[in-house]
């Protein structure tokens, strides 16, 4: 069974959001994405200072198998990306919601993210597919 | 209905992700797929190749049958045991399947072929075998592990009598030899040493266990191909099917011309297309970021082409990829990434061999 942290919140699309308080959030993908992906070769990240909106295509997270789009979960500006990830992409599959994390946004609406699935959500999500 | 090898429950038990593949129930890995890649180039890893299709030809024609069945002719093979790679064509010169053939006696040989396309080949082996006295026998009786790596030869060793040791002492590379109740190949998919061994489906579970005791680690067909594909090896069905010519997937070296009289199926259809070969199959190498993949669309000066096999290369640490392209290719040309075109280069289809890279 893949793993679902109680304390984030969560996409249909598998990121995960982490609340870090005064308008900021930390962005990944779940673990169950990370499993579905197998061990990632690349991860594409934006770049610091770019702005996005809900929805919007922000980065790919490329595995041996296959490459997928990570969408913004939120609107917002992107304030500092994962360069460990540049050299161990790994990471992503070993720890996805620590050392794996992807990006961090400056949030436009923090009211954006009662819209989010929380964990009991997700994992309801997951059941669905 | 999903068909399961006598080791999938061995799987089951290791945590292996299992997906369908052509029908069966199988692992695509057990753990990281990288990690299962490496330890084969670097110690020894296995693999549960059951799903292949086994067939016995005996009889007083079987080297003849063998003789029109393929492109490759088993008259090279004169020492007992010598196992050859062919193609086996069908009229309009195209590839139904290729296989590997081991050869005791010239009225004993043994043939290995895909599991994708295990119905056809029966059908088709049974209909040319129609014309000669040969008997086919299909030897489902018999399960089949995929011993690689450097270190694979002596793990296994350990687990022989010293009547199997005997055996199998100083084997060459693509040799088969019935030691007790194995039969031991020093043949494989990854271009490591190692051994593919056959062995009755009852005993198949214990001999694995044995293994994993001894240290070789089970690996899924996630690392199998990107092994084969670092080794250059082909996979039937995605570099090769009965619409493409041998001589358009790296398969040249596997035709034999000589004797003109031997009259093989395809022979003359592949004749017409030698003289006016349009296509040839080549190896990409990508140093940047990204993954080629099949499907992807290939142009350059020459025309358009397709990628049939792509991945990411553990060993190498970039992508890597077989194309078939027009025959004029020169050193590079442009693959279509994800709605980008991306320059890479053109290289021979063939990226790793006993662990180091092949590339200039």
């Amino acid at each position: 069974m893949s793993k679902i942290l109680p304390e984030l919140k969560y996409t249909d699309s598998h990121e995960w959001v982490r609340d870090e308080g005064n308008g900021i959030v930390t962005i990944g993908i779940s673990d169950h994405a990370q499993d579905l992906l197998g061990d990632l070769v690349h991860v594409d990240l934006p770049d610091v200072g770019a702005g996005f909106t809900a929805g919007d295509e922000i980065a790919v997270v490329e595995s041996v198998k296959a490459a997928s789009d990570v969408y913004a979960p939120i609107a917002g500006e992107v304030i500092e990306v994962n360069e460990e990830l540049e050299d161990s992409p790994e990471l992503v599959n070993t720890d996805p919601y620590n050392d794996g994390w992807l990006f961090k946004l400056k949030v436009e609406d923090e009211g954006e993210l009662d819209s989010l699935l929380d964990a009991e959500g997700y994992e309801q999500a997951l059941d669905d597919e | 209905m999903t068909l399961k090898t006598v080791l999938h429950a061995k799987h089951l038990e290791a945590g292996a992700k299992m997906v369908d593949f052509h029908g069966w129930e199988m692992p695509i890995r057990y753990g990281s797929q990288i990690e299962e890649h490496q330890v084969v180039r670097e110690k020894a890893g296995m693999f549960d190749v059951s799903h292949m299709t086994v067939v016995d030809a005996k009889g007083a024609q079987a080297q003849a049958f063998l003789q029109k069945l393929l492109a490759n002719d088993v008259a090279k093979l004169t020492v007992k045991g010598k196992a050859l790679y062919s193609g086996m064509l069908n009229e309009q010169g195209g590839v139904i399947d290729d296989l590997i053939v081991y050869y005791f006696s010239e009225t004993d040989y043994r043939l290995v072929v895909n599991s994708a396309t295990r119905e056809k080949d029966l059908a088709w082996l049974n209909k040319v075998a129609a014309d000669f006295e040969v008997t086919l026998t299909e030897r489902a009786e018999l399960a089949m592990i995929a011993v690689q790596g450097p270190e694979a030869v002596s793990i296994v060793g350990g687990l022989l009598t010293a009547e199997q040791q005997q055996a199998v002492a100083g084997m060459k590379p693509f040799f088969g030899v019935q030691a007790g109740d194995l039969f031991i190949a020093t043949t494989g998919y990854t271009g490591e040493a190692g051994y593919e061994i056959l062995l009755a489906n009852e005993q198949a579970p214990d001999f694995w266990q044995k293994l994993v005791d001894a240290g070789v680690v089970p690996c899924g067909l996630g690392a199998r191909d990107t092994l084969r594909l670092e080794a250059g090896m082909n996979l039937y069905g995605q570099d090769m099917d009965e619409n493409v010519s041998p001589l358009a997937a790296n398969m040249g070296w596997t035709i034999a011309w000589q004797p003109e009289a031997r009259d093989f199926v395809g022979r003359q259809a592949l004749t017409e297309y030698k003289n006016n070969q349009t296509e040839k199959l080549v190896g990409l190498v990508m140093l940047d970021k990204g993954v080629l993949r099949a499907g992807s669309k290939i142009r350059c000066e020459a025309g358009e082409g397709i990628i049939t096999s792509g991945t990411f290369s553990p060993t190498l640490g970039h992508s890597i990829a077989f194309a078939r392209v027009p025959v004029a290719t020169g050193d590079e040309v442009e693959v279509e990434m994800r709605k980008k075109w991306v320059t890479v280069k053109v290289v021979k289809p063939a990226f790793v061999r006993n662990g180091k890279s092949l590339l200039s």
